[in-house]
């Protein structure tokens, strides 16, 4: 016997939030942005709901109706993905090297202005940004 | 079920599949950008897949095809345009407009899908359309004050008025004692006095919380729209619609609880109303013990000659926009040999994770960027704590019990072995209390704006030592 589409319905929903306590509880808090980020772009999906209510409006009110959701779907979904991938892309493991300027007006390096410091400086400049 | 229905709900399933991946591949900044790319490939599926439907219905009339596409295309365009030019200290403003843009279009498909069925509606479908426009309309609405308030087009200080905390219940009773009246027999037109009501109430909820509660309203917000859009998905009857919901629901609950545990404050004290706001700039009353401040020169030699400086970002670097500052200050530190680290609190920012943000696009790289529990043992170790616009995260009072923030995660910044503190005043963190830091004898203050002081200990480094 087929389940009521109600309860099927209700199953998905709690097992997806489950999942997705899981999965999220898991990012580390450095991604926090883009993952709020990401999650706007995955309700984004309601770009597919918006879709579908064009198909059975046929009067004034649904066209605007239908119109005016397209719309805000769809900037959520282009927006969302591609804000976030923008921001993810400014997540470097070491730094860019064609920063222009300041960096470069620095080096070399003046360890020598400090006694003691040339051990911590080639820990510092060798294993620095790699490591953790 | 035809075999076209099977293939379109496994498209769904492989959809909602690549979302979670997506979700997943982002517990390490290495695969995170991959996440974002499978979790694109898959709502490029579910769209395609949705498309299909539209076509093999042939149920759409022409006017149909051409509001949909037309609204796509201006959403699209408009979505696009503001997430290439948005600065990234005004992302939780997009955010929040992307949660309102998700709400709103949630609520409108459970309107239409309502209005269209008239009064055939079944007493399942009024809860479930009920949920999905009072949510929808609460975010929708809460959303564009919070976006309001976060651009500084509304005023960021918690907007009170007399009788607000009536108007909210009478708001909420409009909206749950109409949809009771609906369930038993529907009406569009009553449906849409919920809307109406909902949306106010989106209004008078957001408006008397403060500037600094805002990484926990926008959260709140992200969780309302996901669970709309799932809401949505009940109504209309699509799966990928459900899960992705719960999914951010899931996701936003997450993040509201994170940050209302790292802010010490119950999310029923912040929606209720609480303790001031992070914005106000208190008037002197410094705290007993006497404060000692800093010349420029004196800072750049304490850094400069330092093995070892933690940089505590607050929201004050984040107010000033003085990320990069930061980053030039501390590239010629490291230059010269010294091991530069950041710390950086959970509510550091304007919404969760913004400092990480901000500091990644001013090309610090993120093994640099150490989240609390990582660093605080590292305190002990550094010879300078620079503290850049934080106050009540760096509070030691939080350690002792009876004080406004008692229990509230703090960074360990007093353990350094000496702390500079860049500050435009001696003004009050959110939680209106004195900062015990500022007296501690360690303690050298640095007051002006945090770009400007930056930009200052950067080019006296280089004058003086380099």
């Amino acid at each position: 016997m087929p389940y009521p589409a109600l309860l099927v319905d209700i199953t998905i929903f709690v097992l997806s939030l489950w999942v997705g306590f899981e999965v999220i509880s898991k990012v580390p808090a450095t991604l926090h942005t883009p993952l709020m980020s990401a999650a706007n772009s995955i309700h984004g999906i309601v770009l597919a709901g918006a879709m579908l209510i064009a198909v059975t409006a046929n009067n004034a009110i649904g066209y605007v109706i239908a119109f005016l959701a397209a719309a805000l779907a769809a900037a959520n979904v282009v927006g969302g993905y591609a804000v976030t991938g923008r921001m993810l892309k400014m997540f470097r493991k070491r730094p860019a090297v064609a920063t222009a300027g300041e960096p470069a007006a620095v080096s070399p390096p003046a360890n020598a202005a400090k006694p003691g410091s040339s051990a911590v400086a080639a820990n510092g400049s060798g294993s620095k940004g790699r490591s953790a | 079920m035809s075999t076209f229905d099977w293939v379109i709900q496994l498209i769904y399933v492989l959809a909602a599949s690549c979302f979670v991946l997506g979700l997943h591949l982002m517990n390490t900044p290495a695969t995170a950008r991959r996440g974002n790319q499978v979790s694109t490939a898959g709502m490029t599926a579910a769209i395609a897949a949705t498309f299909a439907i539209v076509i093999h219905g042939n149920q759409i009339t022409a006017t149909g095809w051409v509001v949909m596409l037309a609204g796509a295309l201006v959403g699209g365009a408009a979505g696009l345009y503001s997430a290439r030019k948005v600065q990234m200290t005004a992302m939780p403003q997009l955010v929040s407009m992307f949660n309102a843009v998700g709400g709103g279009a949630a609520a409108l498909v459970g309107l239409h899908d309502y209005i269209r069925a008239g009064t055939s509606v079944s007493a399942t479908t009024s809860v479930t359309t009920l949920l999905d426009v009072i949510i929808g309309g609460v975010t929708f609405s809460g959303s564009l004050i919070a976006a309001g308030k976060l651009q500084g087009v509304i005023t960021s200080a918690p907007v009170a008025f007399p009788g607000a905390r009536l108007v909210n219940s009478v708001l909420a009773l409009i909206a749950v004692g109409f949809g009771a009246y609906l369930i038993a027999s529907p009406s569009a037109a009553l449906l849409t006095v919920v809307i109406v009501a909902s949306l106010i109430f989106g209004v008078s909820m957001v408006m008397p919380i403060g500037g600094a509660d805002m990484p926990v309203v926008i959260s709140l917000l992200n969780a309302f729209t996901g669970t709309a859009v799932a809401m949505a998905g009940f109504v209309i009857g699509n799966w990928a619609m459900i899960i992705a919901g719960a999914l951010v629901g899931a996701s936003g609950g997450i993040l509201t609880k994170l940050m209302a545990d790292a802010m010490n404050r119950s999310i029923r004290n912040i929606i209720v109303g609480g303790f001031g706001t992070g914005d106000a700039v208190a008037a002197v009353a410094g705290p007993g013990g006497s404060v000692h401040s800093i010349a420029a020169d004196d800072a750049a030699i304490q850094l400069a000659y330092a093995a070892k400086v933690i940089i505590v970002p607050g929201y004050g670097l984040a107010a000033a926009q003085a990320q990069h500052e930061v980053a030039t200050l501390a590239e010629i530190l490291e230059s010269r040999g010294v091991e530069v680290s950041y710390a950086i609190h959970p509510v550091a920012g304007r919404m969760p994770g913004h400092m990480n943000v901000l500091l990644a696009e001013a090309n610090v790289p993120y093994p640099q960027l150490k989240e609390m529990d990582e660093i605080n043992p590292e305190f002990a170790r550094a010879d300078v704590a620079l503290v850049i616009g934080a106050n009540d995260v760096t509070n030691p009072a939080a350690r002792r019990p009876g004080t406004a923030i008692s229990g509230m995660p703090i960074l360990n910044v007093d353990q350094a072995k000496s702390i500079i503190v860049i500050k435009r005043s001696m003004g009050h963190g959110y939680a209106g209390i004195d900062n015990e830091l500022y007296v501690n004898p360690k303690t050298s203050m640095y007051f002006a704006d945090a770009k400007k002081a930056l930009a200052e200990m950067a080019s006296a480094v280089k004058t003086l030592v380099g």
